[in-house]
This record gives structure tokens, C-alpha cells and sequence, in this order.
């Protein structure tokens, strides 16, 4: 086992380095600077790496493991066929697979769609539909529209199984074309995990380079995970545990940034209340949302609209909310200084994690019938999850990190949505989850020790 | 086994919570051959719909027990032919209306609702399996 490692985050804003030191499961130190995409991206890199080297002196590191979301992210569509079934079911995939999903589509696609998706400035498509044995159709004319896109970005192919030796056909011709298990194989039945390696792995070798950020491969071994993808890998291992070191059970993450707020959740979601009827298709057992209308900057004006008045008034009370959105939407790198300014800060974030959560969690649909009341869920049930963690800037420099997201649990005033009624709470008060993401692809166990040291109850 | 046979999408519609027979018809077609899809008890339209449009089935066959089958299966056709599901068979079955009615009467209204057949209680499946056979020239 190498003793130091360096793992990086190629931000959308910042490149953030966090030395490690394995033996002893410590982090040496941290430093950042800004993301330089434009010219080199190692400019940026190079300039945190001095600054890091000032605090921490020269140190050898065994591996340099790296994670990006630099220039975008990793921009991607879903297609599918029915818009609940496989077009949803594409949709978490790419999710978890850490990507930023522009749009998603279903049924047959037409001309003016393949046009739009063409002026998208896309990373990656993924094309499913059809059950495996089931609806070849629609993908076929899918596959056909696409094979005609003129900027060939790569496609995934996650459907119907017996459709794909036709697909293979129309494609033939398509410079980068991959084909995975069905993400929908049976009716309901979610397979995600196939579609998700496919995509990391399309990301590492071919997004990578497209960026710019091949550069640095010469001495970091791998870029090896969308950021989001390492936030979530940090979350299962923390949830379930590795080979020699329990997890913390089941755990939500809430990642409030500026543009978005991601919800991560890490457990099944089975119903705990009686006589529910689960419906619909299956929750991945790690699932991420991204709400791209709530955020503490560039989305405080979405926010604002998004928000019931009653919840802007029990949040933000006395407080000219339009207007200070408006500020931080136009003054995206603002930082608080005031209490006042914190004030809000901390107001929004609860309105970003109460909605957030809202949207991410299961619900209890409640139909009146000739014979009386039936109960359905959909999605997850996470009113016993363990624990909810915190991470982002607002939660990580707020005060009262705890109110915020006291926020995201279960209320009276809300019954029908299942949202933990009393877990635990946790704030990344060091920022590691990332880091930790990336570590864990090589030492789950470390990742996993370091988590629990370096994460803070509260 | 001998090639499958095509697709049919099984459920009990409405707010009928009757499981038994749904099971029991589940196991059955899928020993004859057939791709069973079950959408199960407390099952909308839209799910049926939706399922035999990603499984490409060629029929639904649609339970109702406990008597506001009727009511449930209206404008199950339209919304079919809406979803671009122009030539899907529909039969349903079980106890489809209230109490004891004349069942000519009660098969003549599922008849105008679109369905291609409707079967008094007590039929079993076996009767579903062998009109499935002729409706579709098996
Ligand atoms: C068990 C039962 C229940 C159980 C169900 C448990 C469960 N989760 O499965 C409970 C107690 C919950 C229940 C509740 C009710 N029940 Co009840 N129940 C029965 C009972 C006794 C047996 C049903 C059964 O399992 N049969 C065995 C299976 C194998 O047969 P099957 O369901 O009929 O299905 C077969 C055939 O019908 C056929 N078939 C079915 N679908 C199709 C489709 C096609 C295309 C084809 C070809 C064939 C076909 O093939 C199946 C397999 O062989 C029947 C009476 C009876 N003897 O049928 C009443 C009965 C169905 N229930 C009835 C009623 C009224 C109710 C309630 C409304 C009572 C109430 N007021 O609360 C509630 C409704 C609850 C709800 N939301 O659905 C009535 C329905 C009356 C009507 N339609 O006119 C019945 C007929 C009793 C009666 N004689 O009054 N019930």
C-alpha cells in the first residue's frame, strides 16, 4: 500500500486538492484555486498545487486520483419510450451516473427533436425503450433519427435486448456507439448499474480528452469519476459498509450548491406504513436527484418562484426575499459577510432542502374508491432512514447547519410525503465527500474509516 | 420449451384488491407459453397501457372482481388508441358487475366500451387461452 495520495476535484469553479495520508488515515492538507479550462487546466492545478505544497511541504504521492466537473459536466439525454417507464429509468441512470440530464424524451422521436438535440453541445446520449422482448419499434426509429445527427456524440445503448443486432445495423456507420444491458429489462424492474459503468467509463476515455483535461493524464492514473458519481460512491460505502468496516445503515445527503441542490439517498425505500400498496417503477437502491431550479445563487430567482409564500414566510419572515434573490442571482460568486446576509443564506437553503427533499422522496397517494380509501407509494419510503448529511457551502460555513436541514424531515403538515421523520444529523464539515467518493474506488475500507473520523455529528 | 408465445398484460383494475386469481392467472398463461406481464391488484389504465406499450404485448387481459368493472374500464379503448395501441386485443373477466345480471346484456355494453371480449363469472382462464389462440391465429 502507497503511504500519500492526492485526490483532486476538477470543479466547476474551483480545482480542489486533498492530500491523504493512508497510513495513518489522515488528511495532510487541502488547497484550492481556480478552474482553468479555457487555457490549460493544469494552470490551475499547478497554482493549488504550490499553494498546497506551502503548508505541507514536498511530499511524494503514490496515486493521483481525480474527479471533474469542470467545463459543464458531463451533459447528457435520456431517451426512452414511456415517459414513467423507460424514459425515467434512463434518466436515474444517467443520475447516478453522475451526469447533468438537459432533457429527457420519449416515444418516437421527430425531426425538430433530432434538431434541438443536435444544437445541445451534448457529452453523451443514452437510447433505451422497449422491455428486453418487448417494444423494437420506437428504439429502431430512434437509432435511425440518431444515426443522422451530425455532431456524432457517443451513444449508449441500453434496451431492449432484442432489438440491439438491428440497432447494431442502423449504427454501423456511427463512430461511438456502446451497447449495455437493458435499464428497464422487465416491466418495474430498475437495472442501472450496467448503464452507469458504461457511461464512467465513456466519460473517462473520450469526454476527458474532448475537454481538454487529458493533459493531466500523463501523471494522474485516471479521471476516473464525474463529480456527482464520487459524491454517491462516497455515499454507498458510507450507507452499507466495505469488507471489514460497517456502514452507518441507511443515509440521505443533501448538496446544496449554487445552481442545484442534489439529493442523494442510499437504502431501499420499502414501505414501513401498513396496507400501502407499492407502485410504479423501482427506486435505484442509490439514487440522485438534481433539482437545477433550486440553488443559494444562480437559482435564487427559480427558488423564489418554485416556493409556496407559506413556506417563504416560515423560513425567510421579515425578509425582502424577491429582492435578495434577485441580488444572488446576479452576483453569483457572493459571499456573506453580514448576519443578515447569513440570515437569508441560511433561509434559502432551507427552502432549497425542504423542496429538494420534497421532490426526491417517495409520497403516499391517496385514492377514494367505491369501496373506500385505497393508499399507494410511490418511490421511497425513508421515514426510518438513519441519517441525513449535510454538505455544500451553506450547510458547511452555516451556524446552524442542523436547522437547515431540519428543513428536509417528515412533517405533519405534509403526512403524504415520506421524508425521515428522525434521523441523525451529519455536516462534511471538512468537504471530503468527493475525495472520499474517489478514494474508496481503491481503499473502500480507509475511504470508510476516514468518513466516520472526519464527518461531524451534530 | 417451444418458442413463446406473444405478450399479454394481466391486472385487476380499479381500486380491486382480489389477488388470488390474478396469481392463478399469471401461472397459468406463462405454463401455456405466453410472456405474462403482470401490473397486479390496484392497477389505473395507464399502467396497463403503459406496460403493453414497453413489452409490445398483443393482449391485456383485464380482471375485475369486485364489482365496479364497468366504471373502470371506460374509455380503456380510447386511451389505447390514443397510445398508438391500435390493434391490442381487451378482454376482461371475473366478477365484472354487480350481483346477477343477464350477462348478454352486461357482454353487449363491454362490447361498445371496445372490448373484444367479456366473460361471466365463474369462467376460467382456460377460456381466455383458447379465444387468445383463435383472435390471433395461433
Ligand atoms: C377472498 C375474497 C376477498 C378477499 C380478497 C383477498 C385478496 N387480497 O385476494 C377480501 C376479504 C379482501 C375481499 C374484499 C372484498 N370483496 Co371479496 N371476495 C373474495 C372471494 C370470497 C374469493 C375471491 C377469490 O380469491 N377467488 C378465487 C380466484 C381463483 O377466483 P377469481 O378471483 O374469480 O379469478 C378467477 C376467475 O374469475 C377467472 N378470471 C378472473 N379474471 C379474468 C379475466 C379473464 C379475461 C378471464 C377469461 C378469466 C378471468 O380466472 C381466475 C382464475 O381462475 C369472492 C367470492 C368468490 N367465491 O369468488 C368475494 C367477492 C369477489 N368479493 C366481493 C366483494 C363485494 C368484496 C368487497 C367489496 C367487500 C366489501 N364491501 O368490503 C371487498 C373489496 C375489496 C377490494 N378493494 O377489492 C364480491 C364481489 C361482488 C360482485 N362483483 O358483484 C364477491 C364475489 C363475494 C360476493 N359473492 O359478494 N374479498
Amino acid at each position: 500500500m502507497e503511504n500519500n495520495l492526492l485526490l483532486i476535484d476538477f470543479g466547476s469553479t474551483y480545482t480542489k486538492l486533498t492530500a491523504i495520508d493512508l497510513i495513518n488515515e489522515e488528511i495532510i492538507g487541502t488547497a484550492k484555486d481556480i478552474t482553468t479550462v479555457e487555457s490549460d487546466i493544469l494552470e490551475g492545478y499547478e497554482k493549488a498545487l504550490s499553494k498546497l505544497k506551502e503548508k505541507i511541504g514536498c511530499i511524494d504521492f503514490g496515486s493521483h486520483l481525480a474527479c471533474s466537473s469542470a467545463a459543464g459536466g458531463l451533459k447528457m439525454i435520456a431517451i426512452g419510450l414511456v415517459p414513467e417507464l423507460t424514459a425515467e429509468a434512463s434518466k436515474r441512470a444517467a443520475l447516478g451516473a453522475g451526469a447533468r440530464v438537459i432533457k429527457t424524451y420519449s416515444f418516437e422521436l421527430s425531426k425538430r427533436e433530432i434538431e434541438e438535440i443536435d444544437s445541445m453541445k451534448l457529452d453523451m446520449i443514452l437510447l433505451s425503450g422497449g422491455t428486453d422482448g418487448g417494444n423494437k419499434k420506437c428504439i429502431l426509429h430512434n437509432a435511425k433519427l440518431l444515426s443522422q445527427i451530425k455532431n456524432k456524440i457517443p451513444i449508449v445503448v441500453a434496451g431492449n435486448k432484442s432489438a440491439l443486432d438491428e440497432i447494431e445495423e442502423i449504427l454501423f456507420n456511427y463512430p461511438q456507439v456502446v451497447f449495455t444491458e437493458n435499464v428497464m429489462p422487465k416491466l418495474n424492474l430498475i437495472n442501472v448499474e450496467p448503464v452507469r459503468e458504461e457511461i464512467r467509463k465513456l466519460f473517462f476515455e473520450r469526454i476527458i480528452e474532448a475537454k481538454g483535461i487529458n493533459k493531466t493524464k500523463s501523471f494522474i492514473e485516471n479521471i476516473i469519476l464525474p463529480t456527482p458519481a464520487a459524491v454517491l460512491e462516497a455515499a454507498k460505502i458510507l450507507a452499507m459498509g466495505s469488507e471489514n468496516e460497517e456502514g452507518l445503515g441507511s443515509i440521505i445527503i443533501v448538496d446544496i450548491g449554487g445552481a442545484t441542490t442534489d439529493i442523494h439517498s442510499i437504502g431501499k425505500g420499502d414501505p414501513t406504513l401498513d396496507s400501502v400498496n407499492l407502485k410504479g417503477l423501482e427506486e435505484p437502491f442509490a439514487k440522485r436527484t438534481v433539482e437545477g431550479d433550486l440553488g443559494m445563487r444562480y437559482s435564487a430567482l427559480s427558488l423564489y418562484e418554485a416556493a409556496d409564500k407559506k413556506d417563504i414566510k416560515k423560513y425567510l419572515s421579515g425578509v425582502e426575499v424577491l429582492k435578495e434573490c434577485e441580488f444572488r442571482h446576479n452576483t453569483i460568486d457572493f459571499v456573506p459577510l453580514s448576519e443578515h446576509d447569513f440570515k437569508v443564506d441560511e433561509g434559502l437553503a432551507k427552502l432549497a432542502t425542504h423542496y429538494s427533499m420534497n421532490r426526491h422522496v417517495g409520497r403516499i397517494e391517496t385514492l377514494y374508491t367505491p369501496i373506500g380509501m385505497v393508499m399507494n407509494q410511490i418511490g421511497k419510503d425513508t421515514l426510518e432512514f438513519d441519517y441525513m448529511i449535510g454538505t455544500g457551502g451553506v450547510i458547511v460555513h452555516s451556524k446552524n447547519p442542523e436547522s437547515i436541514l431540519s428543513a428536509g424531515i417528515f412533517s405533519e403538515s405534509e403526512p403524504d410525503i415520506l421524508k425521515p421523520k428522525n434521523p441523525k444529523f451529519i455536516i462534511d464539515n471538512h468537504y471530503i465527500l468527493s475525495a472520499m467518493g474517489l478514494l474508496a474506488q481503491k481503499y473502500p475500507t480507509s475511504a470508510l474509516r476516514m468518513m466516520k473520523k472526519y464527518l461531524k455529528n451534530i | 420449451m417451444e418458442i413463446k408465445l406473444p405478450t399479454i398484460v394481466i391486472g385487476v383494475i380499479g381500486a380491486d384488491c382480489h389477488a388470488v386469481g390474478n396469481k392463478i392467472i399469471e401461472t397459468i398463461l406463462t405454463e401455456e407459453g405466453f410472456s405474462v406481464v403482470n401490473v397486479g391488484v390496484l392497477s389505473t389504465q395507464e399502467e396497463f397501457i403503459n406496460a403493453a406499450l414497453e413489452t409490445d404485448a398483443k393482449a391485456i387481459f383485464i380482471s375485475s372482481l369486485y364489482g365496479h368493472g364497468e366504471m373502470d374500464c371506460e374509455g380503456m379503448r380510447e386511451k389505447c388508441q390514443e397510445a398508438g395501441l391500435d390493434d391490442i386485443l381487451l378482454y376482461v373477466g371475473g366478477n365484472i358487475v354487480v350481483g346477477k345480471q343477464g350477462f348478454e346484456e352486461v357482454e353487449k355494453r363491454f362490447v361498445s366500451l371496445g372490448f373484444n371480449r367479456a366473460y361471466p363469472p365463474g369462467t376460467p382462464i382456460h377460456a381466455g387461452i383458447r379465444d387468445i389462440k383463435i383472435d390471433l391465429n395461433l
